[in-house]
């Protein structure tokens, strides 16, 4: 299909790789200041739960170079940020609940001067008792969110009534963004009370929303903007608000510009991050692994409020099947408030954990059966035109997971590498090695309906180029690219002649985040739309002018041709339209279709299609010390017919090392007091360059086009990837069980870090020295 | 006592000389260049050394009158640092020719995605290209390894440190300038050394008064001396990779800082029949050069000891002086039998390094006195060797434990035996009991594992985000498991570099 095309499907690079390798491509802390501009900081709260008794803040405001203090009396309208449920303050007001919640902000004349006021604050606290363990929470029933639960059949009876049962538990830690570009805002004032704001976010519009609440205003009055983010990954999406807020409350207060740029160690222990899981479950299944009935009990650690944690625990629980039919399930799903960060969006939504439980499971069937696990994998897969319901009623209508299975079973020589790798183990009792292949079936579309909806805006100048822009944001995923690629195959322009524009709430209203591994098919859509609207239009007054049939005329590598009497350039086409009055600007929408969802039943189908994809990873471990490597991976991936590989494999294998540091070395460690001491780069470990493995062959899918009607038969990349990464953790867990014999399944915590590898190992010691005895 | 001062920073950025005065000399090169001169491509990811997104290089002369080049984080780099330097930025590499050969590998090899560590990790490349022929996938990750990507997965990243040569090669002449020549022996851009030796002519001690605060950088170790003593209260810098980090993480205010990397006869590594002597204003990466030369065992520490840029900057008496209990060098040069060169105006004493350290953040140093240099025994034909560091993540990481052994055999028996550790006391410290539970024993399973046990009266270890105090004390007693494996003659591998390549 692809070679049909002109520009689409080719790896072009990114639109700002030239900016970026120059170290001109322009982040919010590289626009020039205005004259006055100030930098802000926030107070933030010392403890994990407490009345604020009294704030004094007189020493803080004499500080050198401040010129303003704010606290949430200053607020002028509402104090929240939060979507639908309004539940949590911008700043403190009479009571914090957990450490590194934002209390008071000052804007001063440099970023040293905010931070060194900041530190003046005498704050009078009346401590409370704390929260941070999940169970606890679950047992006290202190929830941002009612529970959830989904049942099909009667996973109870089922498994009572199945030959052979298993239960367990285990944890799942959270995990930070660690976005390269911190949080960050700058709020100018404009004239009549309005403003207008550059925030690195991955949903203007809800900025934009909250901001007006904030002071009051109507969406009309405010305009956010946002050429790039350095990194995103969810943690931009509904935090990046509170930055803003200060910025612009900060602004509102002094009338100056202010800018907020946040300290990294500040960035980390304000906002919120992937959720961490404490996971139960039991099984049912017979003597071949088929799994005859499944409980599973997701709790989360959500924080103080709901923010997204209502979607999020509902993707855990439609990803809880991950590519496995499950005929008789019941999912539960607890929405834990603790003292800590309100956890957030992160790369995968909950989908990741959701699917870590079922991995787990078939692992745990296999040990328990003797089995290669990918035997146990294959036989629970979804099959074709049976077995093809998901537990929230969906029909899997593209599966493509038996065979892209076994495509790289063969390609990777897993079974050989199985074979070599236990006979190794045999004789070498300090180092072993290990194997897994996990698979991914991922849902792509917002899982609210509503959001499933993009604006677009194109505007062709009478010199032949175009500028574009849409509701998506760039955060390093070559988004931008990508739909200047659709549009420019649209009108058969050079991407060149397309300039990408910032994205603003100014040129697209009203548009979703850029999130849920959407971007490029909903905003894609979208320009597709006004391209083609353009380019019809175009079609009409050049029939009429040169008095031709519309079908006579063609617009074809960077030429428009007139039946064969004339051809023009695209630059031609366009100065003659301006002539004749032609307008040049069109606006698209698109809203993807089929999909339907009742939040209710829990039931529909929320999701266009599916994403696929399966690693295998190999690991070699230190077991004296639990320290180990990932030797080898290698990756199978589908994205349906590709807008662009090379963005694609940069999407792959970006999301693959992201998911292995979740698993393995990205450790969030609260101490006692509640506080999350790794909060800085320095303690919080995500993967460097030597992590990297090896060995590490990425794949596409070949000539798989998405079956549903997406952007040239797409599919969407940017979160599918990550999850890949599960084949490290169960690798890593296979080299461990190695030490028993593969007779015993060992109790491994994610993130594997070596400590929990080497407890992992101690305790399988342990349980097979007493089992011995 | 008079000495030559001046008041003005010299260097040199993008072919012109910059002269600064009445500047804060707690002014970081990061924030000098974003904030003074809007040269806006270096960034700021974290402020304290740690992710690569502020990487510059600076070059300057080496002993040899060569140019050296090394990148550092300017994040917690003080501007008066530069003084005498060849500073380069990302802005440095653009030319009227198109893209630096390194650039567009990088744009070709599609090794940017946000783009926000992408500056950081061309000026890491730029310090590899100019000081090594193409390098191996060890080499390129030894160089990158301050650098962090989040986005990128970094495969795309080596692929471009192995082209960027390519490129280099296919460069048309009027392409071919200083900046884009790689590595070669005999290369000898001269406009950039003639700039360090006009820099180099100004002799004179540099000197700054700025509101509060002063810095003095002496040229000698008698005028190092005579500050110290007439400023008492003065902080000493030597390469500032933990000092810079109280100004940026701390908001501290430095009122006085003496800078100790001005002084030539302090940049010196020398050897005796006795030992091999590291001065105080040797960088890390040239102190364990030295030390892996001696000690090959050391080479893991090495490439795992922070980044090469906190390497390029930091120093190996710094580390020492600073004297955390997590700091890597102390373990295995305590056991070497290392001892410190103190000094205070005229007088010089000497000090085994483990008796330094008194308590936490307490040191065997009287004020104004300051460690000259570092003396290390040479090796012995005898001695057997090993270190470990055990971190959560192999680059760039603190220690959760350090280990270090040393031993000597004699007709069978563990004639000498000392053992230290980072990470499970306070200060660096010698496992005493577990040393006594060793010596002139056979090397058995039998006395591992009553060292083993001795370990437990040695060391109470702490619990915090790097380790729990059970991780701390059991992993300690496994790497005298593996020191027993590795040393009694056991044919098993038990290495993780031994297997992977
Ligand atoms: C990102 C990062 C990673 C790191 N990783 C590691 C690691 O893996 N392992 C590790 O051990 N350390 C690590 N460190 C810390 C290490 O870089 C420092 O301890 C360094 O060695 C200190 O040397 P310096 O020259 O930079 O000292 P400075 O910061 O200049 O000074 C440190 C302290 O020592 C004092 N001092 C310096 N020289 C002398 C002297 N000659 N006499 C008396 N006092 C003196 C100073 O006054 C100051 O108190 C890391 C640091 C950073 C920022
Ligand atoms: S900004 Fe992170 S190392 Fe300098
Ligand atoms: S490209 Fe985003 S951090 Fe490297």
């Amino acid at each position: 299909m692809t070679e049909d095309h002109w520009i689409v499907g080719k790896s072009l690079a990114q639109d700002s790789a030239h900016l970026h390798v120059t170290g001109e491509a322009r982040y919010i802390d590289d626009i020039p200041v205005v004259q006055g501009t100030l930098y802000a900081a926030l107070g933030l709260s010392e403890h994990a739960h407490a009345y604020l008794r009294h704030i004094d803040l007189s020493e803080v405001s004499r500080a050198e170079g401040v010129f303003a203090v704010v606290t949430a009396a200053d607020i002028p309208s509402e104090n929240h940020l939060g979507g639908a449920l309004k539940d949590e303050p911008i700043l403190a007001v009479e009571k914090v609940e957990y450490i590194g919640q934002p209390i008071f902000a000052v804007a001063a004349s440099s970023v040293e001067a905010a931070r060194r006021a900041v530190r003046l604050a005498k704050i009078d606290y009346e401590i409370l008792p704390h929260n941070l363990d999940i169970r606890r929470a679950v047992a006290a029933e202190q929830f941002v969110l009612p529970t959830k639960r989904l049942q099909r059949g009667h996973a109870q009876q089922a498994i009572q009534e199945a030959p052979h049962q298993l239960s367990g538990q285990f944890s799942l830690g959270g995990q930070e963004h660690f976005y390269l570009e911190g949080q960050i805002a700058f709020a100018l004032p404009k004239e009549d009370g309005d403003f207008h704001i550059h925030s690195s976010t991955q949903h203007p519009h809800h900025v934009q929303e909250i901001i007006a609440s904030m002071l009051g205003r109507e969406l009309k009055d405010i305009e956010i903007e946002c050429r790039r983010m350095g990194g995103g990954f969810g943690g931009k999406e509904s935090q990046a608000s509170l930055f803003a807020c200060i910025a612009t409350l900060l602004a509102y207060k002094t009338q100056r510009a202010v800018k907020y740029r946040v300290d990294r160690d500040d960035d980390i222990l304000i906002s919120g991050k992937r959720h961490c899981y404490d996971i139960r479950w039991q099984v049912g299944f017979d003597e071949h692994g088929s799994i005859l009935g499944v409980v599973l009990d997701y709790a989360s650690r959500c924080g103080i409020s709901a923010d997204l944690s209502g979607p999020v625990n509902d993707r855990t629980m439609f990803h809880a099947d991950n590519a496995y039919y499950l005929d008789q399930v019941d999912i539960i799903s607890y929405r834990c408030k603790t003292n800590s960060q309100s956890n957030t969006a992160f790369r995968g939504f909950g989908g990741p954990q959701g699917m870590m439980a079922i991995e787990y499971i078939v692992e745990e069937i296999a040990r328990y059966l003797k089995k290669d696990a990918l035997s146990v994998r294959r036989i629970n897969f979804y099959g074709q035109d049976e077995r093809n319901l998901t537990p929230y009623g969906m029909r899997v209508e593209d599966n493509i997971i038996p065979e892209l299975t076994d495509t790289l079973v063969q390609s990777s020589s897993y079974l050989e590498r199985r074979q070599l790798i236990e006979a190794f183990n045999q004789t070498n009792p300090y180092l072993k090695k290990g194997i897994a292949l996990t698979p991914v079936k991922f849902g792509i579309s917002f899982t609210a309906t509503h959001l499933n909806q993009a604006g677009a805006l194109i505007h062709i100048y009478n010199d032949g180029t175009v500028q574009l822009n849409h509701g998506g944001t760039e955060m390093g995923q070559g988004l931008l690219t990508k739909v200047a690629q659709v549009v420019a195959e649209t009108l058969q322009i050079n991407p060149s002649h397309i300039r990408c524009t910032a994205s603003t709430t100014e040129k697209v209203p009203n548009a979703s985040a850029t999130a849920a591994s959407s971007g490029s098919d909903i905003n894609g859509m979208a320009a597709q739309q006004a391209a083609e609207v353009l380019r019809a239009r175009l079609i009409e007054f050049l029939a009429k002018h040169f008095e031709v049939s519309p079908e006579q005329i063609q617009f074809k590598t960077g030429q428009v041709f007139i039946s064969d009497k004339k051809t023009l350039s695209f630059a031609e086409v366009a100065h003659l339209a301006w002539f004749n009055r032609v307008s040049l600007s069109a606006t698209g929408f698109y809203k993807t279709p089929k999909i339907h969802y009742d939040p209710k039943t829990m039931s529909g189908r929320p999701f266009f299609y599916f994403a696929y994809g399966a690693a295998v990873a190999e690991v070699l471990v230190d077991v004296l010390t639990g320290e180990y490597k990932v030797t080898q991976v290698d990756i199978l991936h589908d994205v349906g017919d590709s807008l662009n590989p090379a963005l694609d494999i940069g999407q792959i294998e970006g999301g693959f090392v992201q998911g292995m540091g979740w698993l393995t070395t990205e450790e969030l460690w609260w101490n006692q007091a509640g506080k999350l001491m790794t909060h800085a780069p320095s303690t919080y470990k995500i993967p460097s360059i030597g992590d990297l493995p090896r060995k590490f062959n990425v794949r596409l899918v070949d000539k798989k086009p998405n079956r549903e009607a997406t952007i040239y038969r797409s599919k969407a990349v940017g979160e599918p990837p990550l999850m890949l990464a599960m084949s490290v953790f169960f690798a890593l867990k296979h080299a461990i069980e190695s030490i028993a014999d593969y007779q015993i399944s060992s109790q491994l915590n994610a993130p594997a870090t070596p400590e929990s590898i080497l407890t992992a190992i101690q305790t399988l010691r342990s349980f097979q020295s007493t089992t011995a005895a | 006592m008079s000495f030559h001062t001046r008041n003005t920073i010299y260097f040199y950025l993008h072919g012109k000389r910059i002269a600064l005065r009445d500047v804060s000399p707690s002014l970081t090169v990061l924030n000098y260049l974003r904030d003074e001169l809007h040269r806006t491509g270096t960034k700021e990811g974290c402020a304290e050394g740690d992710c690569g997104a502020c990487t510059v290089v600076v070059a300057d002369l080496n002993q040899q009158g060569c140019i050296q080049y090394r990148a550092i984080n300017a994040c917690i780099h003080f501007v008066p640092l530069l003084d005498g330097k060849i500073l380069f930025t990302v802005e440095s590499l653009k030319t009227n020719h198109g893209l630096h050969p390194i650039q567009q590998a990088m744009l070709d090899c599609h090794a940017s995605q946000c783009g926000f560590c992408t500056p950081g990790f061309v000026m890491s490349l730029f310090g590899l290209y100019k000081t090594a022929d193409k390098p191996t996938h060890e080499q390129l990750c030894h160089a990158l390894s301050g650098n962090l990507c989040r986005c990128t997965g970094y495969r795309p990243i080596i692929d471009a440190g192995q082209r960027m040569y390519d490129y280099a090669q296919a460069l048309a002449p009027e392409q071919q300038s200083a900046l884009t020549h790689p590595y070669s022996a005999q290369e000898t851009p001269s406009a950039w050394l003639s700039q360090l030796h006009e820099l180099a002519a100004h002799t004179e001690s540099l000197v700054i008064h700025h509101q509060q605060q002063a810095f003095l950088a002496p040229r000698s170790i008698s005028e190092l001396s005579h500050y110290l003593l007439a400023y008492p209260n003065a902080y000493l810098l030597a390469g500032g990779t933990d000092i810079g980090l109280w100004v940026t993480k701390r908001q501290q205010h430095l009122n006085t800082i003496i800078y100790l990397g001005q002084v030539a006869e302090l940049d010196q590594i020398s050897q005796t029949d006795e030992y091999l002597e590291i001065a105080a204003a040797v960088n890390l990466e040239r102190a364990y050069q030295a030390l892996v030369q001696h000690f090959p065992e050391l080479q893991d520490l090495h490439w795992r000891f922070a980044s090469l840029p906190i390497r390029n900057a930091g120093t190996l008496v710094g580390n020492i002086a600073n004297g955390s209990p997590i700091g890597d060098s102390m373990p295995a040069l305590i056991v070497l039998g290392a001892r410190v060169l103190l000094r205070r105006g005229n007088t010089q004493r000497e000090l085994a390094l483990e008796d330094f350290y008194l308590a936490y953040q307490q040191k065997d140093l009287q004020p104004s006195e300051f460690v000259q240099a570092v003396r290390i025994p040479l090796r012995t034909s005898t001695q057997i060797l090993r270190v470990w560091k055990i971190s959560k993540r192999f680059e760039q990481d603190i220690s959760a434990v350090c280990a270090a052994f040393c031993m000597e055999y004699q007709e069978g028996k563990i004639h000498t035996i000392r053992i230290a550790f980072g990470g499970m006391a306070a200060t660096p410290k010698r496992a005493t009991h577990t040393e006594q539970a060793l010596l002139q024993q056979n090397w058995s399973l039998a006395t591992l594992e009553k060292a083993q046990a001795a370990l437990a009266q040695d060391f109470k270890p702490l619990s915090d985000m790097r380790a729990s105090a059970d991780y701390r004390l059991h992993v300690a007693q496994q790497l005298l498991h593996k020191f027993y494996l590795q040393t009694s003659g056991s044919s098993f591998v038990s290495e993780l570099g031994d297997l992977h390549d």
